[in-house]
């Protein structure tokens, strides 16, 4: 145990000692946070919107007049003809044109109908679909202002909605529960995976080996470090998250604090089997960078959905720990549920730290060249 | 000029030596592109409803009918147990819930305004936001049915209506794809350009064998140039993998010029590798440059509008976005390839590209030093 204690100590002198690792170990959780919750938003404000007004007539500016009034809008010119559509749109300004038709007051008044199209960017799906929808939007109120005595006794449905767990729709709901995962894949399988391959790269393994601390030991010795450290980072962005945006745990902390425990065992037994299979550090690297952090990213649902990806992906990424983690930690932090709504994500985050153990151990051998 | 052929020489022989990099330069953007641009995608479809309808009418089942009609929304459960329903939102089983209060047919037969609650799963704010439209629209569709059905047709011709259509230039049917491709090619670049390059020189430090150049007479400059060249010509070599790609698998469409794509993603290459030969010069571990680039890396391309618009950023965020070097290349490659954008178009884009690239590589030659 003696010998065990000093091991550690050592492991934790390699840490601080590095202080610039140890703190961009820091700043990469809290710049993401502040980042995810005051840079990345998904609300349209002041798009470019320019007008191509074939009937230049009283109502079609007092329907401009509406749009640009909205706020969701900005005006980036008015158009001659249908030739400069493509040009402001290479440009890259603007989002949506709108095209008046020709004689659209006249019709509106004589034939009771009049057209107004509505041409996005579709290069954007996303900015376009929002904006061709606001426009739209704003564009049948007035209709309504202007049949307001006719319709107002007409039977309509209104819905009411409520929008459950986070009803002013911000973004760092969905984000602080995948910025942890993100955070415990970076530090604990990366940092770990990359200090031990480093002592096999330099040859300093071999002193470990030939030391009388048994292999379980030096491994444990290597990890007890990293699982702390990652402990106290999630600590940090849980009271970052707290202060900053008012994000408090609404289910049972320690509920919260024993599965991200048992997600850094996790996350720690992969990095060693990485380790395992890797000879230099830039491959473990690789392996972790691109084989874990991107799909974590991309394929735990942090970003985008899993539901509305194709079917294969949602076989593929039910073989990825992050899937489960952050269905617990949203189910814990965000809904306030309990345990008896995670039990089955926990058993697979257990079941999958038992594996990567058994290969781990399986793997790991006491001479470095056979 | 010799000095700098030789010193690139012996870059491409080290790298196609290590069996594994060699390997992975073009296995992992390959792999990447092939699983990711599929997967990232914000469209939502299938949202699966609870409904509760405690009014049984013509009029509600009508409604639920629109329902299951539409191709955003599932009928998965029907309760009539208010807990139940919760509880399905609650376990993720449902992502809305519907509840049709009775008396809803009567008030609609009655000519009144009728309610109706809906509750959404909106942690995810998007997601969230696009149920709640698609919900509007579905409603909006059921009233003015109920409205045209049950006014004279005479009458109805008479009210004035502003029409209106809706188009999508470039991207017709909004397949995400197209959007995703450009910006994952920016990504994969970058990462190719930033890990590789930069723990490269980090490795000759560490193992030493740095010290061995920095005995001969090849100059600061030679030295960055040499270790610059063979990354910018992999990047380059991968952006056409992944055009190539995109082309034979996703049909992504190409409506610019080629030469333009790669000239920007040439100046956005050196800009890259400049900030990483310069971080290299600060980090004397592999593990320590790893994360500095790791922390650029991700301030990058978190802030770079790749995943959400850039207008929605705040201002501040938006000037930073000037020395952001992906943001850059990102809407570049997104006027060039989707919008056909010419030079004069995108010469903003360009002229700031590479200006970054002229800071960052005089960064790094002036940060390298000779003396251990």
């Amino acid at each position: 145990m003696k010998r065990f204690l000093g091991f550690v100590k050592k492991e934790f002198l390699h840490i601080f000692r590095d202080y610039r690792t140890l703190i961009i170990l820091f700043g990469i959780p809290a710049a993401q946070i502040l980042i995810f919750g005051f840079v990345v938003s998904t609300d349209i404000k002041d798009a470019g919107l320019a007008i191509l007004d074939l009937s230049k007539d009283e109502t079609t500016r007092k329907i401009s007049g509406k749009i640009y009034s909205s706020g969701f809008f900005r005006n980036t010119g008015t158009l001659n003809g249908y030739n400069d559509i493509g040009q402001v749109f290479r440009q890259g300004r603007t989002k949506a044109v709108l095209i008046f038709e020709s004689g659209f007051g006249d019709k509106l008044i004589k034939e009771g109908r009049a057209t107004v199209s509505i041409v996005a960017d579709g290069s954007e799906p996303n900015v376009a679909t929002l904006v061709s929808n606001y426009a739209s939007a704003i564009i049948s109120d007035f209709n309504r202002e202007m049949n307001l005595s006719l319709l107002s006794s007409s039977p309509v449905v209104q819905p009411e909605v409520r929008m459950y767990f986070n009803p002013s729709l911000k973004s760092h709901f969905m984000f602080v529960p995948g910025v942890i995962t993100l955070i415990m894949i970076l530090i604990c399988a990366l940092m770990t995976s990359v200090t031990i391959t480093r002592e096999k790269e330099f040859g300093t393994m071999e002193v470990l080996l030939v030391s009388p601390l048994r292999p379980i030991q030096i491994i444990l010795g290597k990890v007890t470090p990293y699982f702390l450290l990652s402990f106290i980072n999630i600590i940090t962005i849980l009271v970052l998250s707290w202060l900053v945006f008012g994000l408090p745990v609404k289910g049972s902390l320690v509920l919260l604090l024993v599965e991200t425990m048992l997600y850094i065992m996790m996350s720690l037994t992969l990095g060693i089997l990485i380790s395992t299979v890797s000879k230099t550090m830039q491959q473990a690297i690789f392996i972790s960078a691109i084989g874990l952090l991107l799909p974590t990213i991309l394929l735990s649902g942090f970003i985008f959905p899993i539901e509305n990806m194709p079917k294969i992906y949602d076989y593929v990424s039910s073989i990825m720990p992050p899937r489960y983690f952050i269905v617990i930690i949203k189910n814990i932090m965000i809904k306030g549920t309990g345990f008896q709504f995670v039990w089955k994500e926990t058993l697979v985050i257990a079941l999958m730290t038992i594996l990567f153990t058994v290969i781990s151990v399986k793997k790991f051998s006491l001479r470095l060249q056979q | 000029m010799r000095t700098i052929l030789f010193l690139i020489r012996k870059e491409f022989l080290q790298i196609s030596r290590n069996k594994f990099i060699s390997k992975a330069i073009f296995a992992v953007p390959l792999i990447q592109l092939l699983v990711l641009v599929p997967a990232v995608t914000f469209e939502v479809k299938h949202i699966d409803l609870c409904v509760m309808d405690f009014d049984m009418s013509a009029e509600s089942r009508d409604l639920i009918g629109r329902f299951e009609g539409s191709p955003f929304f599932g009928v998965k459960y029907t309760t009539w147990s208010e807990d139940e329903a919760e509880s399905l939102l609650y376990s993720g089983k449902c992502n809305a819930v519907i509840n049709i209060p009775s008396g809803f047919g009567r008030d609609l037969a009655r000519g009144n305004p009728a309610k109706l609650f809906a509750g959404i799963d909106a942690i995810n704010a998007m997601k969230g936001q696009l149920a709640w439209a698609y919900l509007n629209g579905v409603i909006s569709n059921f009233n003015e049915s109920i409205i045209s059905s049950g006014m004279q047709q005479a009458k109805a011709s008479v009210i004035p209506r502003t029409e209106v259509r809706n188009r999508y230039w470039y991207n017709e049917m909004l397949n995400y794809k197209y959007y995703m491709l450009p910006g994952i090619l920016v990504i994969l670049v970058t990462a190719i350009g930033f890990m590789l390059a930069g723990l490269n020189l980090v490795r000759e430090k560490e193992i030493g064998t740095i010290e061995q150049i920095n005995v001969t007479p090849v100059r600061k400059s030679q030295f960055i140039i040499a270790k610059m060249v063979p990354f910018l010509i992999i990047g380059l070599a991968d952006l056409a993998l992944g055009l190539t790609l995109g082309k034979i698998l996703f049909n992504i469409p190409f409506e610019g010029s080629l030469l333009l794509l790669f000239l920007g993603a040439a100046i956005f290459l050196v800009a890259v590798l400049g900030l990483a030969l310069f971080i290299s010069a600060f980090s004397s571990t592999q593990q320590q440059y790893m994360f500095v680039a790791f922390f650029f890396m991700i301030v990058f391309i978190l802030m770079s509008g790749i995943f959400t618009p850039f207008e929605s950023m705040p201002l501040w965020a938006q000037k930073f976005d000037l020395i952001n070097p992906v943001a850059h290349l990102i809407k570049f490659n997104r006027m060039v390839m989707l919008k056909g954008s010419g030079i004069d178009d995108v010469s903003k884009e360009l002229l700031l590209l590479s200006a970054i690239a002229i800071l960052f590589t005089t960064f790094a030659v002036r940060r390298y030093r000779k003396t251990a």
